[in-house]
């Protein structure tokens, strides 16, 4: 049995005039490539007293769109802090791209890793906030090339190519000069989109993005990042309320409850025919709230 | 003898200049020297080292504690004591500075503490240097608020300046004083040392409303 579980033969990738893949055969015995690109191993998190996150282990693929579901408390929102770096972890390692984020290995052991290290697996990971988070003194456009430029060193130039072209896939090429203040949240929400892909991140995170959003705006943001995840290679995590669009959005949809996590498959499994109590008694919640 | 008497108005001019230009200049580099360091103060408090931030925030606390003529005093005739000596000028200059800046740091703290959490965690979800953060982020936003804040300071160390006199700094009202004892006559001198305080209090308050109108503007806030 050394036939590799997956071969890539003449396998080719362009992006318009871009070849990202040209190899005709990517010796791959099923090892890298299904490394997943987020491993959070016994990844705990306290408040205090309170334990919010208790020895969580969870593995996003590349490419992955997982949806994250539970009832308020129950650590998601959390789960894509500590990834992002906004929150400390108090025990457990968090591997990004094979990398432990917060942490390097030395002589064996694991200790703090610099800001270095620290910026620079963080610079492979975006996140768009619920309460978008733009900056007010910028405009859409600025807001797209603030960080590229003095964080990727990208001349003025460029960044201001690369925003705008972003703004135009999330719709909003008519407003790149406009400020925060002067557009609606969905409107809003969609530039704080546009701003975390000006990064290029690998992953991107999606902390519940719509439930600052008035109901008739939430279309816009969903079919935006409907169409991220079909056009681009992302890994996506979304932390959502909204059932409809993680049934039809994501590979797998994972239920928190209590800082742990209590079933997780498949979004027609899980939404559907849901195996745990806990489980049946959330969705049967969240769907009367929504009828 | 009038209650007013027009001659002395003009007798009294050139001291009254000659102080005139010795106040502005001591509350315009006084409040340069209050705003940057005031700026400083708030922005160590934010260390993240916790020794450091105590350490400036007890050093604030104890200047806005004792009286400014002390600590122009202090500097000016306890220093020589020591070997410290330091001309009035720079003295008066530099403790009214450093006076107005713990002050100063209190009103910047405010602004920066006003500026939205999510602003920082954006920043570090863009990955942007701390430096770039403060910088390009948090002070356009923190900053623009609070001029009227800092303003108020601004022509409150101006009003202050008199204090000045205590380490023999020529500045307005010392100037009336002593015109008005050479000449046995008061009125006209000190009246018209009020009327000048008066209508550089007004102006400063006018040209600080516009600053504070005009950052808005230009960073968009509301």
């Amino acid at each position: 049995m050394n036939e590799p579980r997956i071969r890539f033969e003449n396998i080719a990738k362009r992006y318009g005039a871009l070849t990202v893949l040209d190899n005709p055969d990517i010796p791959c015995n099923g090892k890298v490539m299904n490394e997943p690109i987020v491993r959070f191993e016994n990844v705990t998190k306290r408040y205090g007293a309170l334990t919010v996150l208790n020895e969580l282990n969870l593995s996003i693929a590349r490419n992955e769109k997982v949806c994250i579901i539970g009832p308020s408390g129950s650590g998601k929102t959390t789960v894509l802090r500590m990834l992002m770096t906004l929150e400390r972890i108090n025990g457990g390692v968090i591997w990004v791209d094979g990398e432990p984020l917060t942490h390097v290995q030395k002589r064996g052991q694991m200790v703090l890793a610099s800001d270095r290290h620290l910026r620079r697996v963080r610079g492979k990971i975006g996140m768009v906030f619920q309460h978008f988070n733009l900056f007010p003194h910028m405009t859409a456009l600025q807001n797209c090339m603030e960080a590229p430029v003095s964080v990727l060193g990208l001349p003025k130039k460029d960044a201001e190519a690369r925003a705008a072209e972003l703004l135009e896939m999330v719709g909003l090429s008519g407003k790149k000069n406009h400020f925060p203040i002067q557009l609606s949240g969905g409107q809003k929400q969609r530039v704080a989109i546009a701003r975390a892909l000006a990064m290029r991140p690998k992953v991107m995170l999606f902390d519940e993005v719509t439930s600052a959003l008035d109901p008739e705006l939430i279309g816009e943001v969903l079919s935006v990042i409907r169409k991220l995840g079909a056009e681009h290679d992302l890994t996506m995590l979304m932390v959502t309320h909204q059932m409809g669009f993680a049934k039809e959005f994501s590979d797998r949809v994972c239920f928190f409850y209590d800082g742990k996590i209590i079933e997780q498959g498949p979004p027609d499994q899980l939404l559907g025919n849901p195996q745990n109590e806990r489980t049946r008694q959330f969705l049967s919640a969240v769907l009367e709230a929504n009828s | 003898m009038s209650i007013w008497d027009w001659s002395y108005v003009w007798e009294a001019l050139p001291y009254l200049y000659r102080g005139a230009i010795v106040t502005v200049q001591a509350t315009l580099l006084g409040f340069a020297i209050a705003l940057v360091l005031g700026l400083v103060f708030a922005l160590i408090r934010q260390s993240p080292n916790r020794y450091v931030s105590i350490a400036v925030t007890e050093i604030v606390e104890f200047i806005r504690s004792t009286p400014l003529l002390l600590q122009v005093f202090f500097v000016y005739f306890v220093g020589p004591q020591f070997g410290i000596v330091i001309p009035a000028w720079t003295a008066g200059i530099g403790v009214l500075g450093i006076h107005y800046a713990a002050y100063c740091s209190e009103v910047y703290r405010a602004g920066i503490l006003a500026v939205e959490e999510g602003q920082w965690e954006a920043c570090t979800a863009l990955n942007l240097s701390r430096q770039r953060t403060w910088r390009a982020i948090i002070l356009p936003q923190a900053i623009p608020p609070i001029v009227p804040g800092l303003g108020n300071y601004f022509v409150g160390m101006f009003k202050e300046t008199p204090i000045l006199a205590a380490i023999a700094i020529l500045e307005m009202l010392q100037q009336a004083k002593n015109f008005g004892a050479e000449h046995y006559r008061y009125t006209e001198a000190i009246i018209m040392a009020g009327f000048f305080f008066l209508v550089f209090s007004l102006v400063a308050s006018a040209i600080v409303q516009s600053v504070s109108l005009w950052l808005n503007r230009r960073y968009h806030l509301q």
